[in-house]
């Protein structure tokens, strides 16, 4: 388990992981509605995470705890 | 384009690697790659913030270095103990030329070396109470600091003194804000992590002090994030700033004070300046404040009016306005300088090995100039970072991570550059090899170079540099083929 951080640009959702600065475009998000926020996550770099999830956040970035499904670190 | 061919670069690399023994070509060829601008991702192509490969010479400072060199050292108003032996404090002093208004030692102490000078003794019994007692002293001595940060050395880390602590304790009995900071040298592979941790510590024991106070607001608030003042750049880009109509609440960290950093949160966007040294706590301020940050570039005149457009753009007609008005002031004194420097400059190959955002940065000043970035390279960049590099460089020029000594020397053999911009420990290299050398981290005791008025120093630096009548005389006279007017100077 890790703390991630994400936030919006204008091309959708980045991913950022302060403990080893890894900062990525986040290709899909498995939930991204109001109601039902998270699950799984591919990055642009092939890596995949997996957020509990949740309501999504009233305001971005928003830093949350991830764990590490696959990859690329 | 670049001077060489994309087959030519790789075979350059291959040759190059060749010494190497196994083990150690396969990592070097990571580090190395040419530039595809096409890419999206550097990830697959270069490998960076990774440890140096034991042998070689590598160019890197330490998490020390990181946090008390660059982020802590340059506040004016903080006194930073370097907390450990004599040597590291003592040889990281003043050196890089982080100006500030201020008398020394009396409001300001940016150039003094605090230090607790660790001896054998306090290695075996600890060193905690010494940090006590020097905090006491130091208060009595300059009693017009406004806060202290303990700057810990490696040894601290190895005996596991409590610094943390003797900081809480200090903090409550002198009503300061004393700041310890984790950033023993030996952690992590270059001064990158110094830069986290030493943000991290902002974050944690002086951001929040003065939320909920009072604090006059106007909607035109911008902190400069990452600017150091090296040589005065960041009174270069504040000018710009102000005269658009923006109102500077604080300078990270060149010529800041404690105050300036406590009321950052009051801003309405942050100007991030060195993206690899402050990202960290931009991203923590937009995620507890709400406030957006935005990188910009102050090299040279095409990025400047990009990014004085850029900045505008998160502001109302007003500021806009402003920006074109300062665009349209300065423009004839840009040109002005182009006109005089490009003709002596044009053509003129340049080589860069800097450490974490300025290989892509003067990239556009270079251009400006008509001069050609042959090739790149960082001490300590991340991977973001070569991502916004390959757009700013040209197609198949070669870039570096964490260059080796003798990989640089050879590469400069083959690409034959005009200039070379890289630190202090290779300057003298260079300059023995004959190649006009000039060093990007403190500007070479020049500067600014930031802003339009740095652009102008830096214009005149670089044709300084190059167009030295010195360089012709590297070889000495009996080797030189036609010696004519020496002869007879010398009969």
């Amino acid at each position: 388990m890790a703390n991630i951080m994400i936030r919006k640009n204008d091309k959708g959702y980045v991913f950022y992981m302060p403990k080893r600065d890894i900062e990525d475009s986040i290709v899909s998000m498995e939930f991204d509605t109001p109601e039902k926020w998270g699950g799984e996550i591919k990055l642009g770099n092939g890596g995949a995470y997996y957020i509990e999830p949740q309501s999504a956040p009233a305001r971005l970035p928003y830093s949350v705890r991830a764990r590490r499904i696959d990859g690329v670190e | 384009m670049s001077a060489l061919t994309r087959e030519e670069t790789e075979a350059l690399i291959q040759e190059v690697l060749e010494v190497y023994p196994e083990k150690a070509k396969k990592d070097r060829a990571k580090h190395l790659m040419i530039n595809d601008k096409e890419l999206e991702s550097s990830k697959k192509c270069i490998t960076s913030n990774r440890k140096s490969l034991p042998g070689v010479m590598t160019m890197r400072g330490c998490a020390y270095a990181g946090s008390k060199g660059v982020v802590w050292g340059p506040i004016k108003d903080v006194i930073s103990i370097s907390h450990g032996p004599i040597g590291c404090g003592q040889y990281s002093r003043a050196g890089r030329r982080n100006y500030y208004s201020g008398t020394s030692g009396v409001d300001s102490f940016c150039e003094m070396n605090f230090t607790s000078d660790f001896q054998e003794k306090d290695i075996v019994f600890g060193g905690d109470k010494k940090l006590a007692k020097l905090i006491n002293e130091i208060e009595l001595l300059f009693p017009l600091n406004k806060g202290i940060s303990i700057q810990s050395e490696c040894p601290v880390g190895l005996i596991g003194d409590d610094i943390e602590a003797v900081a809480k304790k200090a903090a409550k009995e002198l009503n300061k804000p004393v700041v310890p900071v984790r950033c023993e040298g030996f952690r992590g592979v270059s001064q990158s992590l110094g830069h986290h941790i030493a943000n991290d510590s902002v974050r944690d024991w002086i951001i929040s002090n003065r939320d909920g106070q009072a604090f006059e607001k106007t909607p035109y608030d911008v902190a400069i994030l990452g600017d150091y003042n090296v040589g005065g750049d960041a009174w270069a880009s504040r000018i710009l700033l102000e005269e658009m109509g923006l109102r500077v609440v604080a300078q990270w960290s060149g010529d800041g004070t404690l105050a300036e950093m406590e009321n950052t949160p009051n801003v309405k966007l942050n100007l991030l300046h060195c993206y690899r040294s402050m990202n960290y706590i931009s991203r923590h301020m937009e995620e507890k404040y709400g406030i957006p940050w935005v990188e910009y570039n102050f090299f040279g005149p095409t990025k400047i009016k990009e990014s004085l457009r850029k900045i505008a753009g998160f502001f109302d007609d007003k500021i806009k306005e402003g920006a074109e008005r300062v665009i349209e002031k300065y423009t004839p004194m840009m040109d002005a300088v182009i006109a005089k420097f490009k003709p002596r400059l044009q053509g003129k190959k340049v080589m860069l090995y800097v450490g974490g955002l300025r290989p892509r940065h003067v990239v556009g000043a270079y251009e400006d100039l008509g001069m050609e970035v042959v090739g790149a390279g960082y001490e300590f960049a991340h991977n973001d970072d070569y991502d916004r590099t390959i757009k700013e460089m040209g197609d198949a020029t070669l870039i570096y991570d964490d260059v080796t000594g003798y990989e640089f020397e050879e590469f400069v053999k083959a690409l034959k550059p005009d200039l070379i911009g890289s630190g202090i420990k290779e300057k003298y290299v260079f300059h023995k090899m004959g190649v006009p050398f000039r060093q990007l981290h403190s500007w070479d005791y020049s500067g600014p170079y930031h802003g339009c008025d740095g652009f102008a120093v830096f214009a005149r630096d670089m044709d300084m540099t190059i167009n030295n009548p010195c360089w012709n005389m590297m070889q000495t006279p009996w080797q030189q083929k036609a010696p004519g007017s020496l002869l007879k100077a010398a009969a």
